[in-house]
Parts: C-alpha cells; structure tokens; sequence
C-alpha cells in the first residue's frame, strides 16, 4: 500500500469504547478501507444463488466500488469476475441480471466464457491482411479477473484475497448455525428496493449492530410491543467479535418500569389495521426478532415473519446505498406469502420501524461534521467486546464491529 | 368512451388527493379509498416481474390511518413536503363498470433546509368507483421508475 494511501490515524487509548468521528469523512480513511477492506481478507456478500439459477445465468454486484458479475457456467460452476473488460476497461455486463452463451464487451467486441476466458477479439488479423493484433498476442494471456467465491445458506459471497479463510471459518460456528436456521432452505424473491442515505457506510453498519437504539429511535417497534428491550433477548457476538446476532422473544415480555419515561412507549393506541401484526409461528425456539449480522455489510433480518436481505455499498465517503431483499420460503403457502408481504411495511425505506434509519445516520454525518480529534463514546454494557445475553442494552456490537475494523484496517 | 362531464370530475377526484397529501391534509388522505381499497407503493421493475412485495402497502382504510398516525405520533425524520405535478389521465371503463385511470406524476420534495428536488416520478394505476354518487379509489398502485428511494419514504405519495 502506498504511503499515500495510508492515514496516519492513531486510535484513542481507550479502545473500541472510543470511534474518531474522522472515519466518516476523510476521503483518505475511504481510499484506504477499498484497499486494505474490501479488498481485503474478508468475503463479502454479491448476490443470492437464486439470482443465477441456471447456466448462462449471471447477476451483477459490487466489492466496495468494484464492479463485479457473478455467472454460473455450462456445468453449473459459479465463477464471480470483476465487470472490466481486459482490453480498455468497460463494463462487459450491463444488465442487472441476464442469461448469455458468452460475455462479449460492446465496445470493441471481445468476448469471454463464462468462466471469464478470453475466446475472441474482434479483428485480430486485421482487414484485408492490414491491421490487427500483433503476431504474438495471445488469447491465452487475457482474461476477466477472477477472484474468490464461496456459497453459503443460498448466499454468494466473493473476495479479493488468497488469505480470507474459507467461508465457514470465516463466519464461525454460531453464525453459520443462525444462517443455516434462516436461510437453510429453498428461499424465493418477494422484492427488492434501495435507499440512499447521506451518511458513511460504517454508520450504518453500526445502526444495525445497536441493540441499544433500536427501541427508543424506532417507536413503532415499543409502542405496539414487537420489540423491547424487556423482552427475553441478547446481543451474541461471534468469537471474534466481528459479526452479531441480537433477537428477542415477543412472547416473553415482562413489562419494565424502566419504560415509563420513554416518549417511544407513551402511544398507546391499537392499530386501526391490527392485521399487520398477524403472523404465524414458524421457528421452535420462541426468536420473534432477530437482526444478524455478518462483518462488514450484511444484515439477515427476521421481524416476525418478514424476512430479508440487507447489504450495504459505500458510493463515497458520505453516501451509502442500502438494498433490502425480501425474501419467502419457496415452499410457502399464498397465505404465508401474503403475511410476509404485509409485514414487509415494517421494514424497509418506507418501514414503519425502520425508516428513521434512513436519517439518523445522516444526523451523525452532519453533526460530527468539522469535530477534529472529537469521537464516539460508546461503554453502554462495557468496555469490552463480549456477549450479552439476556440484555440489549448494550453496544457490544458496536464494539465488536470496531475491534475487527481496526484489525482489518491495521490501526 | 368516458363522458366530458364524468372525465371532468375524475380530474379533479384525482388533483384533490394530491392536494391533500401536499397542503398535509394527510388525514383526510384514506377518506380518498374505499374501506377494502388496496394502496401500494410499488418499483416499476417488481411491479412488471409481479412480485408481491414492494416499498409501502395498505390493505383497507385502516391501515392507511395507521400509516398517518404513525408518521403524525411515532416515526422521526426531518420536516418535508411535497409537491406532485399530474398529467392529464387516460381513462378506460372496465367491465366490472370501474374505471381504470393511469396518470403519471412528478414529485418534488422540499426539505426544511431548502431545496426543492425531485423524488420521485412514476404512474399513478388508479381502479375508481362511484358509491352513492361520491368517486372513490377502489386501488391505487403508485408505480415508481425507480426502486431507489432518496433518504425515506414517510407521507404517502
């Protein structure tokens, strides 16, 4: 890495209890996570396996600013390849989601496998005997870039580096054991939208770690009694502390004093629709909530019966795109189809109980705008990074998240 | 063929519920729909593939009440309005005797820090009845070019 690209950022001495609010703004602290993160020793989500169902199918996706395109090829292999064209650089697929026999650039008409091997270029003996490739050029020596892909649970993850372990080290026992719970069955595609907030992508990757908000900011959740933190609930971090599950259980609420005060539990009326709290009980472990997270921009979301697919793509340092993929069983019923739907109102850029999460991250970009050396200060439920289970009011998590950052980072 | 006088009314039924979502008369807003009228906000992309999922949806009055409580009670986010620009309807009579009305729409939205932009444009997929000589939205599909939303979508569109 050049000198140019490496802030000299020296972490306060506290630790992971304390954030430089720098790290959202400084265009140096961006330049420096697209190398050392995301293309870094992590995988990273691009795409669901059912996007590409059938060979000649491919989908397209991002690593950090990286254009990516996922196929899956004659035999059913998925490769995943970075989107530039070997000869001048333009992307080869522009459709979102598309089937062909093979990848041709429009620009001057090479043409790849599946695979990403270059099969041809266009005029490569030239016209009429003049012009041409040189004698030597060799098709051989030209290709799509391939990196690294690994399928988890129906998830298609990719990575730039020889050193990310495998994925199910990667995500540890735990977790894969939480995906596995969730996603270890055939799912379909309900919908997909994006929001655009103004704020730095780690912002939101703290947001969805942050047990400790959800139920004051989000006063839907705590007025209508779907999620609180006196219910049975926790915070489980991996060994590591890189990834994060936090779940409640909506049937064991033991209302707390402690809510007496919060403007959030104080609208006590019923909904005039009570429908959209319908669901049906689908897992025996009692988990009504539960909001898992994989390091760095993954969100598996199970509210009630909604279930979903968050990830997250810096597009700057102050500008984050955030994808919500809603997500049904494939054996579903219509009714549980259309249980999921409505209860897809709860979440989402419009979600009655999540939607102030398309600008509290943005009053964080604009309020520790201009601070200098000011920084987070973040000890509710400790110093340190550990489990919390059996209380939400915590921000492990967030530490968590920081401590892996900062190993990944180099500071 | 819809009559001059009946196209006249259903103009103004329609520039009326944007009139009240942009002057925040957002609680007469559901008085716009039948009781079992279904509201969504829907990406062009999810409403051509038929998926059943899309950004917002209300099934019946009350739970389009519920939306207007919720933003008016409990959701946080900064102050804004809006502004929708309609274009003239093209209006075909269904044989169940509803009309089917399509009008595409411009919607700027204006924060409290200044600025007007726009935040959204689509199509307005309208099912009208008439009950007790009154129009009324049997279902409103709002079909938006995008499926990108621009920070939130909080007031009905």
């Amino acid at each position: 890495m050049s000198a140019a690209l490496a802030p000299d950022l020296r972490w306060p001495e506290e630790g992971v209890s304390r954030v430089p609010f720098r790290l959202y703004s400084d265009p140096a602290v961006y330049a420096a996570e697209q190398e050392r993160l995301f293309r870094g020793p992590l995988w990273h989500y691009l795409c669901l396996e059912i996007d590409v169902p059938n060979p000649g199918d491919y989908c397209l996706g991002e690593i950090g600013e990286v254009p990516i395109v996922v196929t899956r090829d004659e035999d059913g292999a998925l490769h995943a390849l970075v989107n530039r064209c070997a000869h001048k650089g333009a992307l080869v697929c522009l459709k979102e989601r598309g089937h062909a026999d093979q990848l041709t650039c429009v620009y001057h008409s090479w043409s790849y496998d599946l695979a990403g091997r270059l099969k041809s270029v266009a005029f490569r003996h030239g016209l009429r005997g003049k012009g041409g490739m040189p004698e030597d050029f060799d098709l051989g020596a030209h290709r799509l870039q391939p990196i690294r892909l690994a399928v988890f649970c129906g998830l298609v993850f990719g990575s730039f580096s020889a050193a990310t372990p495998d994925i199910e080290t990667f995500l540890g026992p735990f977790v894969a054991g939480v995906l596995r719970r969730n996603l270890g069955r055939g799912v379909k595609r309900l919908g997909r939208h994006s929001q655009i907030i103004h704020n730095n992508w780690k912002l939101y990757a703290e947001n969805v770690r942050d047990s400790y908000h959800a139920t004051l900011l989000h006063t839907f959740y705590t007025t209508f009694k779907i999620n609180r933190l006196d219910m049975d609930g926790g915070m489980i971090l991996s060994d590591d502390g890189r990834h994060s599950l936090s779940y409640s259980k909506r049937d064991a609420l033991r209302e707390s004093d402690e809510y007496a005060n919060v403007h959030s539990a104080q609208y006590k009326s019923g909904l005039h629709g009570p429908e959209l709290l319908e669901g049906f009980t689908e897992f025996d472990d009692g988990i009504t909530h539960m909001i898992q997270t994989v390091f760095p921009t993954l969100t598996v979301q199970l509210t009630l019966n909604s279930l979903a697919v968050r990830f997250f793509t810096p597009r700057g340092v102050d500008r984050t795109e955030l994808h919500w993929n809603y997500l049904g069983y494939a054996d579903d019923s219509p009714e549980q189809t259309a249980i999921r739907a409505r209860q897809a109102n709860l979440t989402g850029a419009a979600g009655l109980v999540s939607l102030e999460d398309g600008c509290i991250n943005e009053f964080v970009q604009r309020g520790a705008a201009g601070s200098g050396e000011a920084t987070e200060f973040l000890e509710m439920g400790g110093r340190d990074v550990a489990s919390s289970d059996g209380s939400r009011a915590t921000e492990t998590g967030i530490r968590g998240f920081w401590q892996a950052y900062r190993g990944v980072m180099g500071w | 063929m819809i009559a001059p006088e009946l196209r006249a009314r259903i103009e103004d039924f329609l520039a009326g519920i944007a009139r009240a979502i942009d002057d925040d008369a957002l609680e007469s807003w559901p008085d716009f729909f039948a009781p079992d009228a279904i509201y969504r906000i829907v990406p062009r992309a999810d409403y051509e593939a038929g998926l059943p999922v899309g950004i917002l949806s209300c099934q019946g009055q009350g739970m389009m009440r519920d939306r207007v409580l919720a933003l008016r009670t409990a959701n946080i986010f900064e102050a804004h309005t809006y502004c929708h620009l309609l274009a003239r309807p093209l209006l075909e009579r269904a044989p169940d005797g509803t009309i089917a009305a399509r009008s595409n729409f411009a919607l700027y939205r204006t924060q409290q820090a200044g600025g007007t932009e726009l935040f959204a444009a689509g199509k307005y997929l309208d099912r009208i009845v008439e009950r007790e000589g009154a129009l009324l939205l049997a279902g409103r599909d709002v079909v938006l070019e995008s499926r990108r939303v621009d920070i939130l979508i909080v007031l009905p569109i």
